[in-house]
C-alpha cells in the first residue's frame, strides 16, 4: 500500500499489521514516500480495523467437520498430513491431542515439522521428495488423507496424478484459495487450523487401526534416514549433536542440502523451534532469521545451519549480529559446492557440473567433475571472515571436534561464532524422489 | 466439474484507487489466466469501482480465479455471473471507408436492419455504433468485413454486465 497523505498513515499502518498477522499471515508492503516520512501529524491509531475487502475467516462450518469425522470413522488406513498452518496457528497441543485421541499416524511437510513432537510414537516423518520412506509410503497406501494447513506443493506430491491415489482427501486450510488448487479434495474445510482441530476434538473417536499404524511404524523402523554410508563428519552427526546437547533450541536453516539434512535429522519438541524457508526457498534466509529469532528470544539458544553458498548471501549481517552482541551459533556446512544443485547435476545431468563448484577457477580443466585436495582454497575462509567482523570462528573436520567447537561457541556470550564444518564434498541427500516419480518410487541412496 | 472451456463473466467490486486495475490484471496475468475482456468504471459510490471480466475458461480454473480474486485486499466483492440472469452489452464502433453512394446506402440499410446507429459520416466514410452482446458484435464485424473487405476499422470496449431485475430476462 502506498501512503498518499499524512492523515491516512496511522490507519494504513494499523491495517498493515492487521493483515500481516491474521488469516494466512505474511508480509505486507507499506510504501511511505519521503514527504510523508517528514510530515508531522497525530500519532493516534484507529481503535478498530475495518477493511471491506479483507475479512479473515473466524468460524468453521460444522457440517463439513461432521462430514470429515464420519469419513475418518470409516477409514481403515487414515493418515494425518500436517503442514505449516498448524505451527502458524499455534495448534500444536491440540494436534497432539487429536493424534492421540484417534490413534492416527502423523506425517508432516517440512513447514509442518514439529506440529507434534518428533519423538512421538505416532510421528512418522516428513513427506516429500526428501521425505522418509514411511511417510511417502503411508501417503501412497492410505485410504483417508486428513490434511491440515498445507498447500500440496510439488515438493510433497511427486507425480500429481498418482498422489494419494487410493485416498479420499480432507483438507483444512484458512486460505480458501489453497484448497483444491493443486489437488482436488473430497471434503474442503475453510478454517483456522486451531479452531478446526478444537471442533474435531469434540467429535472424534478412537479408531481401530492398530494393524495399519504398526505397518507404518514398521516402515519407519526398517527404513530410517541415515548417512551411515558416509565417513567422518557428516551433517547427520552434526545435527544429532545439536539434538543431544541443546534443550529446545531455535534452529534456522538456509536453503539447499544443509536445509534438507536439517529437516531430516532435527528433533523438535514443539512450536516455532524450526525456521526454514520452505515455500520460496530463498538462500540467505537462515542467518538473518537467526538474528530475528535471537532478538525475540534472548534466552533461547539459536543455531543457524547454512551452506557455504547461502551463508555468503547475507554475510553482511555479521556486522548486525556483532553490533547487537548476539551470541548466535552459525553452523556452516562447507562442502565446497552449491550442493543441492550439484546433486541434481550429478543424478540427472550426467554429472556435468556447471557453476556449482565453489573451488572453481577459470583456468580449471573443462569438464572437471570433482574438487580435490589440490584445488584452490575455497573462498572465503570462514574463520578469517568471522574474525574480520570481530566475531569468532572455528573450523572442524572430524566428529570428535564437535564438542570443542560448540563449547567454543557457547563460551561467547555476546558475539556470534561461525562453526565451519568441512564435510564430504559430494554427499547427497537421500532418500530422494526424482521429479515426476510417484512418492513411493524413491532412490534410497 | 468439467475441463471444457466456457465463456464466463465475473463482476468485481474493487476499491477505486490508483493501482487497483494493475493489481487485478497482474494477478490474472501472473497466473496465466486468459482474460478476454476487462472493463472498469466508477460506481454510484465514488470510492468503489466495478469491473466486468470476461474469460473463456474451464470450471476448475474458474473456481481458482474467483478464490484468488477474493483473497485480494482491494477486492470488495466477487460476483459470478455464470449461472444467474444478467444483462450484458458491449460498445462497438465500426468505421467504413472508401464508400461510394451505393456503399453508404448499404451501411444505412444494415444499420436499420440490425438496430445499429449511424453516428457520423462524410463523403466517403460512415461511422456505425453497435451496442449488443459480445457475440452479436462478433457477427456485426463479420458482416461488415464480408460486405466491405479491407475497408473497415473497428474498436470495441469489452462487455459490461449487471444482474437482471426480472429473472426471465437474459
Ligand atoms: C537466492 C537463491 N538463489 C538460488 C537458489 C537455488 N538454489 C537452491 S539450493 C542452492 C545451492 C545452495 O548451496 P549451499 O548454500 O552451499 O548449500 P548446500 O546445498 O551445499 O548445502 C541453490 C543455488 C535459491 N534457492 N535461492
Ligand atoms: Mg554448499
Amino acid at each position: 500500500m502506498t501512503v498518499r497523505t499524512r492523515e491516512e498513515l496511522p490507519r494504513i499502518l494499523k491495517e498493515a499489521f492487521y493483515i500481516a498477522r491474521t488469516g494466512r499471515p505474511g508480509p505486507v508492503v507499506v510504501d511511505v514516500p519521503k514527504v510523508i516520512q517528514q510530515a508531522l501529524g497525530p500519532d493516534e491509531y484507529p481503535k478498530e480495523v475495518n477493511i471491506r475487502g479483507y475479512k479473515p475467516n473466524e468460524s468453521v462450518h460444522m457440517g463439513q467437520i461432521k462430514k470429515a469425522v464420519s469419513m475418518l470413522k470409516k477409514a481403515k488406513r487414515p493418515l494425518f498430513l500436517i503442514g505449516g498452518g498448524v505451527n502458524i496457528s499455534g495448534a500444536n497441543a491440540e494436534m497432539k491431542e487429536l493424534a492421540e485421541r484417534t490413534g492416527v499416524p502423523v506425517i508432516t511437510t517440512i513447514m509442518g515439522k514439529g506440529a507434534i513432537p518428533t519423538s512421538h510414537e505416532l510421528y512418522m516423518g516428513n513427506i516429500g521428495i526428501h521425505g522418509s520412506y514411511a511417510a511417502n509410503h503411508a501417503v501412497a497406501e492410505c485410504d483417508v488423507l486428513f490434511s491440515i494447513g498445507t498447500r500440496f506443493n510439488d515438493r510433497i506430491t511427486g507425480k500429481i496424478e498418482e498422489f494419494a491415489k487410493d485416498a479420499k482427501i480432507i483438507h483444512i486450510d484458512v486460505d480458501a484459495a489453497s484448497i483444491s488448487k493443486n489437488i482436488v479434495v473430497d471434503i474442503p474445510i475453510v478454517a483456522d487450523a486451531k479452531l478446526a482441530i478444537e471442533k474435531l476434538l469434540d467429535e472424534v473417536p478412537k479408531l481401530e487401526i492398530q494393524a495399519w499404524t504398526e505397518q507404518v511404524r514398521g516402515w519407519k523402523k526398517e527404513h530410517p534416514i541415515t548417512m551411515e554410508n558416509y565417513e567422518g563428519l557428516t551433517p547427520e552427526k552434526i545435527i544429532r549433536y545439536i539434538n543431544e546437547h541443546f534443550e529446545r533450541p531455535i534452529i534456522t536453516t538456509d536453503v539447499g542440502q544443509n536445509q534438507l539434512w536439517a529437516t531430516q535429522y532435527i528433533e523438535l519438541e514443539g512450536n516455532r523451534q524450526f525456521l526454514t524457508s520452505g515455500g520460496l526457498g530463498t538462500m540467505g534466509y537462515g542467518f538473518p532469521a537467526a538474528i530475528g529469532a535471537k532478538l525475540g528470544n534472548p534466552d533461547t539458544p539459536v543455531i543457524a545451519i547454512s551452506g557455504d553458498g547461502g551463508m555468503q548471501m547475507n554475510i553482511q549481517e555479521l556486522a548486525t549480529a556483532v553490533t547487537l552482541e548476539l551470541p548466535l551459533i552459525l553452523v556452516v556446512l562447507n562442502n565446497g559446492y552449491l550442493g543441492n544443485v550439484r546433486q541434481w547435476q550429478e543424478l540427472f545431468y550426467g554429472k556435468r557440473y556447471s557453476s556449482t563448484c565453489l573451488r572453481y577457477r577459470r583456468s580449471c580443466e573443462r569438464r572437471c567433475q570433482d574438487s580435490r585436495e589440490a584445488c584452490p582454497p575455497y573462498t572465503p575462509d570462514f574463520v578469517k571472515l568471522a574474525e574480520s567482523y570481530d566475531a569468532y570462528g572455528i573450523r572442524i573436520s572430524k566428529p570428535e571436534e564437535l564438542k570443542e567447537a560448540f563449547d567454543y561457541a557457547l563460551s561467547h556470550k555476546n558475539a556470534p561464532t561461525i562453526i565451519e564444518c568441512l564435510i564430504e564434498p559430494e554427499a547427497n541427500v537421500f532418500p530422494m524422489v526424482p521429479t515426476g516419480n510417484t512418492l513411493g518410487d524413491m532412490i534410497l541412496g | 466439474m468439467g475441463m471444457e472451456m466456457k465463456k464466463r463473466y465475473i463482476s468485481l467490486y474493487v476499491e477505486n484507487r490508483i493501482g487497483v486495475l494493475a493489481k487485478i490484471s497482474g494477478l490474472l496475468a501472473g497466473k496465466s489466466y486468459n482474460m478476454d475482456t476487462l472493463t472498469v468504471g466508477e460506481t454510484e459510490d465514488p470510492t468503489v469501482s466495478r469491473m466486468t471480466i470476461g474469460l473463456t475458461i474451464d470450471d476448475i480454473t474458474f473456481e481458482q480465479v474467483k478464490k484468488q480474486l477474493n483473497r485480494c485486499v482491494v477486492v470488495i466483492k466477487v460476483m459470478d455471473f455464470s449461472e444467474i440472469p444478467i444483462h450484458k452489452k458491449e460498445l462497438l464502433f465500426i468505421k467504413v471507408s472508401g464508400c461510394g453512394e451505393k456503399d453508404k446506402a448499404e451501411v444505412f440499410r444494415i444499420a436499420q436492419a440490425f438496430g445499429l446507429e449511424v453516428i457520423d459520416y462524410d463523403k466517403r466514410r460512415v461511422l456505425v455504433q453497435c451496442v449488443k452482446t459480445e457475440s452479436a458484435n462478433n457477427d456485426m464485424i463479420r458482416l461488415f468485413n464480408q460486405t466491405f473487405p479491407s475497408r473497415i476499422e473497428t474498436v470495441r470496449g469489452g462487455s459490461v454486465a449487471i444482474e437482471a431485475i426480472s429473472t426471465s430476462e437474459q
